[in-house]
């Protein structure tokens, strides 16, 4: 077996053994508190276990099936969100169009673009060509009607949804010296530590959480979690180093600017649903909501990851 | 032959309309009618139907039938194909001087056979700015026939935006499909309320417009 191949195998072992307690303690909760009535806290945390035994399942078997197994992964992922993006946001008859070439043209041309590994019209493709692409289509209809508002909106949606996921699979492009054929672990590496830390600070808020940081934007957002949170998730990114191509300080540097990036970014998209009036992005992960409510850390982290990456590290 | 490409068809359908739309159903907390009963929606779309009866629990959805034009679905083969094999739907002549049945009766039949309806009261698709048109009788005179009939509403939210008349590239969102309490009609109760009525409850399922800014 490559060292990749049993490293992988190892931190495979390691998560299965971390949701196996997660989901004995979760077993052990619903025995103890749930006997009589229902317990909302409970059943909601156990439907999250159970959602993340599917994911880590979904993300290992797109590991095995490799590169395009990661690249299919990713672009579903996207469409699954930009849906949720667009379903939120103001349109008009007149974008119908914009929309479809979001959907059917920009998507599948910005994965395929990493398929084959140009990345200098990848990281410039919807920035560049998409932004000033879709207000012409919109604006051949002659409708507007707050033109400038609905142009925004479809760009933040490919910007969020599209440009920023795509750069998780984009670290397989990397040409890393003494890395090769490993940099599987890098996309590990970044899922890890950016969910590890929402989990954190999750429970570290409902133990200890006392000051509210933004209570306009997410009421349970926490002095305390958010402190607990990037500090252990930063330490165990740190101990996670043996996958990564950085020194043990380094993993925790980047795990630290990565999970500061998750947390605000989860900010921002709490402020976007706060603005369209909901609770949840839409329904997709049971007791998540959804798939942007999971991915919204990653999508702000992924694109600073991968370029601190490729500026440091990478000959490509 | 024909039944089993009915068939495959029907399941692609309802295969296309989940992955476009990632539909989710409402229930009512009582769940719904186990006899035959009419579903009643707001139409603005034609995969209306589709999304209901993709919705559908399977042993309810195998009999229920949409209630479509037949001007409409006849027009062609394929249309023809669609409308009466794979869908299996009650077609009524919409134009009154050249009808050869009545639709009424041809409702009352098909409910009496055991079949459910899906039922667009409005009569036609609405492109207007509003949420709801005024409601035709047919409704009024199926259930003066058979009053112990329920009638469920179903509001179908953001279809509208899928697809839009004139457009054939369906945009992927994520539409709602909400089910109602069901209603009867109440004794003695006259045509112009029970329509009003119908139709309040079938706007009092309708959400709070979100995103479309509508």
């Amino acid at each position: 077996m490559t060292a990749a191949g049993s490293d992988l195998v190892t931190l495979v072992l390691g998560i299965f053994g971390v949701l196996i307690v997660a989901s004995t303690v979760g077993y052990i909760l619903e025995r103890r508190l749930a006997t009589n009535e229902p317990n909302a806290a409970v059943e909601n945390l156990n439907a999250r276990i159970r959602a993340w035994w599917a994911m880590v399942i979904l993300i290992g078997l797109a590991f095995i099936a490799g590169r395009i197994g990661v690249l299919f992964l990713f672009a579903f992922c996207s469409f699954a969100a930009l849906r949720e993006f667009i379903t939120l946001i103001y349109t008009r008859r007149a974008d119908h169009w914009a929309l479809a070439s979001a959907f059917f043209l920009v998507l599948p041309i910005q994965y395929y673009l990493l398929w084959a590994e140009e990345y200098g019209i990848f990281s410039i493709f919807i920035p560049v060509y998409a932004f000033l692409l879709m207000p012409i289509i919109s604006v051949l209809r002659g409708d507007t009607e707050r033109f400038l508002l609905r142009v925004a909106e479809v760009q933040w949606a490919l910007m969020i949804c599209v440009f920023c996921v795509s750069h998780v699979p984009a670290l397989l492009t990397l040409d890393i010296p003494g890395y090769e054929g490993r940099n599987v672990l890098l996309i590990a590496f970044l899922v890890i530590v950016v969910q590890l830390s929402d989990v954190l600070q999750y429970v570290w808020g409902k133990l200890f959480g006392r000051t509210r940081i933004a209570p306009k934007l997410s009421p349970s957002k926490t002095v305390e979690g958010f402190v607990g949170g990037v500090a252990s998730a930063t330490l165990i990114g740190a101990a996670l180093w043996w996958i990564t191509p950085f020194t043990p300080l380094q993993a925790g540097l980047m795990s630290f600017i990565i999970t500061l990036m998750g947390f605000l970014g989860g900010l921002v998209m709490s402020a976007i649903k706060r603005d369209r009036g909901v609770k949840d992005w839409g329904h997709l992960i049971e007791g998540h909501g959804g798939l942007i409510d999971r991915l919204d850390s990653v999508v702000f982290s992924a694109p600073i990851f991968f370029h601190l990456v490729r500026y440091w590290w990478s000959l490509s | 032959m024909k039944a089993l490409i009915a068939k495959v068809a029907a399941a692609a359908f309802v295969l296309f309309a989940r992955a476009i739309t990632a539909v989710r159903a409402i229930w009512p907390e009582e769940g719904l009618p186990a006899k035959p009963c009419v579903y009643f929606a707001n139409h603005s779309s034609h995969g209306d139907f589709v999304l209901v009866w993709a919705v559908l629990p399977p042993r309810l959805r195998h009999r229920t039938r949409p209630v479509a034009g037949a001007e409409y679905w006849l027009k062609s083969q394929t249309s023809a194909f669609i409308g009466r094999d794979v869908f299996n739907a009650v077609l009524i002549e919409r134009e009154r001087e050249k009808r050869t049945q009545d639709p009424i009766a041809l409702m009352v039949s098909a409910i009496d056979a055991g079949s459910s309806l899906i039922l667009f009261p409005e009569g036609t698709r609405n492109q207007t700015e509003e949420r709801l048109l005024p409601f035709k009788s047919g409704i009024f005179h199926l259930v003066d026939q058979r009053p112990e009939v329920d009638l469920v509403p179903v509001w179908i939210n953001n279809l509208n935006r899928v697809m839009p008349k004139g457009e054939i590239v369906p945009i992927p969102l994520i539409c709602t499909v909400t089910f109602g309490r069901a209603l009867r009609l109440a004794p003695g109760e006259d045509k112009e309320t029970f329509l009003e009525r119908m139709r309040a409850a079938l706007l009092a399922l309708a959400p709070k417009p979100a995103g479309s800014g509508e």
